[in-house]
């Protein structure tokens, strides 16, 4: 795969040619603070105390790393343990970097923090920080979102935010950054942008990524321990790819162990209908390298240079553009993408709820149905860790369909 | 000057004429292809002949994020109509054939990229653009952008934010030619009724880094605001109130008519409203740059 930028450029927060920082002059100032925030809160033990205290006493942590007896059992594959992020306080793995970030808010004196949200599960996140650390919030959310997320717009309302429905472009999550982003530009002074993924500008896919870490550094504890060996998979779905960088990070020096990131291919292969960036070799179209909400990345796209629309049933992966560093680990090979449509994902949940009882968020659904196409190729002496990024308590409304 | 490119480009001609007869400029900004690209040939003369000093041509793109509501109407418009990049370079090609009013692009960066950096420069230099502006697009990410235009003798304008500090300025600077364009304040596009009180403050600071005419934007659709910009900046853009006298027209006919009145009562205050104010080089500019 080839980059448009001929000359990587120094700036910094690059993952190979991706990431960078494209943004409106205005912008530059608070994301220069911010980048120095956090480099500070890193090495600072008073803020690493703070949220890992959070991260154990409100949030949970750590969850636990299951073994699925009956799925394995019924796959007939690789043996399988699933890393309970559905287990955190909120539904999901979001609260790792809500916390983090509503920390940082704190530090920096921002009273204010605006987040946007597609499954919701983000904002739900930032509102329960918010509230927590008794911040100010406004979540901006695409009218369609809002409508197939119901519960989790409740739930940020009870929590005491402000949600503020997008009726532009999509009315999905790209459509909620651009607003949020807006109003960002417009508040800088005493707001922060509490950005949900690994995406937009630096520091937002490094300080992200950090945040989320934690996933991946216990389940790398707890394989070892459970086990005495390394995964030889991890399979985790890629919407930004917040949840599936934080299972990855801390084996990216572990060279035998696979990474597989799930995509969500919707309902066809054409621009439009699916929202896969990486995983093109199925046949999906649209996807190149370009500049999309402060980051260089692969971008879904016209010939002109117009940012597509996408589909997915599930609102979390429903997103034109990829984190960064998940483009450069493809462009590695270090990591490989797939996708899998509505319909696998939908199974896959259904699967999922009936051999372990657990109902997964439609996105970790994802990640299952990927799962359940690798297992032709693999062994009983492969060794999966799948993560289940969130509950699916949210998504009842579409899997009832099923019912 | 390190600011001043080697050729001498229509819009750097056209501030030199204004400091000279120490008036205000005024930069008009269009949303090209909204409602169509032969209608804003038509809107360009008219604003052209009634005054305006320079015309930015706005790209229309998908994802605007630093615009307000008007200018994401009228990329929606536009986008609708067919524009893409290569049609606006189409357009600037035409009005040059009878008009000689200097002439920026005014983009997102992601259709300038798809087209190719090279490709991007070459055919817009070639179809009489003098100057380019990328919103998203910073001094530290412009390195091979810069490059690129200036061998195609193309302005490259940057923005200065309220929130740019001395330090960012001076980058910005060098980094610009033509003009630097001035936020007027935190915020996206779209009229406002007052000017922000920051706004002077914000003016002497650019001042002092760079001997580059200020063109301030964001918020301007008043002839009153106009005149207070008089021996502050060197020219006031006006986007977004003309974006919505074509939205609110009847007829392509009634757009340029009413576009051509607003542009001169905006001129007939960058006339009258102003003390003039000396030459930068006649000013203490030690300290540019």
């Amino acid at each position: 795969m080839s980059s448009l930028l001929q000359t990587p450029s120094t700036a910094p927060g690059r993952f190979g040619p991706y990431g960078g920082r494209y943004v409106p002059e205005t912008l530059m100032v608070p994301l220069l603070e911010l980048e120095r925030a956090y480099e500070i809160a890193k090495n600072d033990p008073v803020f690493q105390k703070q949220f890992a205290d959070l991260l154990k006493n409100f949030a949970g942590r750590p969850t636990p790393l299951q073994f699925a007896a009956r799925l394995t059992e019924k796959l007939g594959g690789p043996r399988i343990y699933l890393k309970r992020e559905d287990l955190l306080h909120t539904g999901a793995h979001k609260i790792n970097n809500a916390i983090g970030q509503g920390l940082l808010a704190v530090k920096m004196g921002k009273p204010r923090i605006i987040a946007e949200t597609g499954a919701g599960q983000h904002g739900v996140a930032s509102a329960a920080i918010a509230a927590h650390l008794g911040l100010h919030c406004v979540v901006y959310m695409g009218t369609e979102d809002m409508a197939r997320q119901a519960l989790n717009v409740a739930r940020m309302r009870m929590l005491g935010t402000e949600v503020v429905g997008v009726e532009s472009g999509s009315r999905t999550l790209k459509d909620a950054i651009n607003e949020a982003m807006r109003d960002w530009v417009t508040n800088i002074r005493n707001t922060h942008y509490l950005l949900g993924s690994v995406l937009g500008a630096h520091p937002y896919p490094t300080m992200v990524r950090d945040f989320h870490s934690v996933i991946g550094r216990e389940a790398r504890e707890q394989i070892l321990l459970a086990e005495k060996r390394l995964p030889t998979h991890l399979f985790a779905c890629v919407g930004g790819g917040s949840n599936a960088i934080g299972l990855f990070y801390n084996f990216l020096r572990d060279h035998d162990v696979k990474m597989v990131g799930i995509e969500a291919g919707g309902r066809g292969n054409g621009l439009g209908e699916h929202a896969v960036r990486l995983a093109a070799e199925q046949g999906f179209t649209g996807a190149r390298p370009g500049v999309l909400q402060g980051t260089y990345t692969y971008v879904l796209q016209n010939e002109d240079g117009q940012i597509a629309t996408t589909h997915s049933i599930s609102a979390g992966l429903d997103y034109p553009a990829i984190g960064p560093e998940h483009a450069w680990l493809a462009d590695q090979s270090r990591a490989s993408y797939a996708a899998v449509s509505d319909d696998a994902a939908l199974e896959a949940g259904s699967l999922l709820a009936r051999t372990e009882g657990i109902i997964p968020a439609l996105e970790s659904a994802h990640a299952l149905a990927g799962l359940q196409t690798r297992i032709p190729e693999m062994s009983k002496d492969d060794l999966v860790i799948l993560n289940v990024s969130g509950r699916g308590d949210k998504d009842m409304d579409t899997y009832k369909r099923l019912l | 000057m390190i600011n001043t490119p080697a050729n001498s480009t229509r819009i750097s001609r056209r501030f030199a004429q204004l400091r000279e007869s120490g008036e205000l400029g005024v930069v008009a900004y269009l949303t090209a292809g909204d409602p169509s690209l032969d209608a804003t040939l038509q809107y360009v003369l008219a604003l052209a002949e009634a005054g305006a000093d320079v015309i930015e041509l706005g790209v229309p793109f998908s994802d605007p994020l630093a615009d307000g509501p008007t200018i994401q109407r009228a990329s929606e418009r536009a986008l609708q109509a067919g524009a893409t990049l290569r049609g606006v370079i189409d357009l600037v090609a035409r009005i040059r054939k009878t008009s000689q009013v200097p002439l920026v692009l005014f983009s997102y960066y992601n259709p300038i990229l798809q087209m190719g950096l090279e490709k991007f420069g070459a055919s817009a230099a070639a179809a009489g653009a003098d100057g380019v502006l990328v919103t998203d697009l910073t001094p530290e990410e412009s390195a091979e952008y810069r490059e690129i235009l200036a061998r195609h003798k193309l302005d490259t304008v940057f923005l200065a934010a309220p929130t740019s500090d001395a330090e960012r300025l001076a980058k910005i600077s060098a980094v610009s030619s033509g003009f630097l364009y001035i936020i007027s304040r935190t915020g996206v596009t779209g009229a406002k009724d007052a000017m922000p009180d920051d706004l002077p403050g914000l003016l002497r600071r650019a001042r002092n880094a760079t001997t580059l005419p200020l063109a301030v934007g964001f918020g301007i659709s008043l002839p009153g605001h106009v005149s207070m910009l008089g021996g502050l900046a060197d020219a006031a853009v006006v986007g977004s109130a003309l974006v919505s006298e074509i939205a609110n027209a009847d007829s392509v006919g009634d757009a340029a008519a009413s576009l051509a009145t607003r542009m001169r009562a905006l001129k007939e205050a960058a006339r009258h409203g102003l003390s003039k104010r000396a030459a930068p080089n006649a000013t203490p500019t030690g300290a540019a740059r």
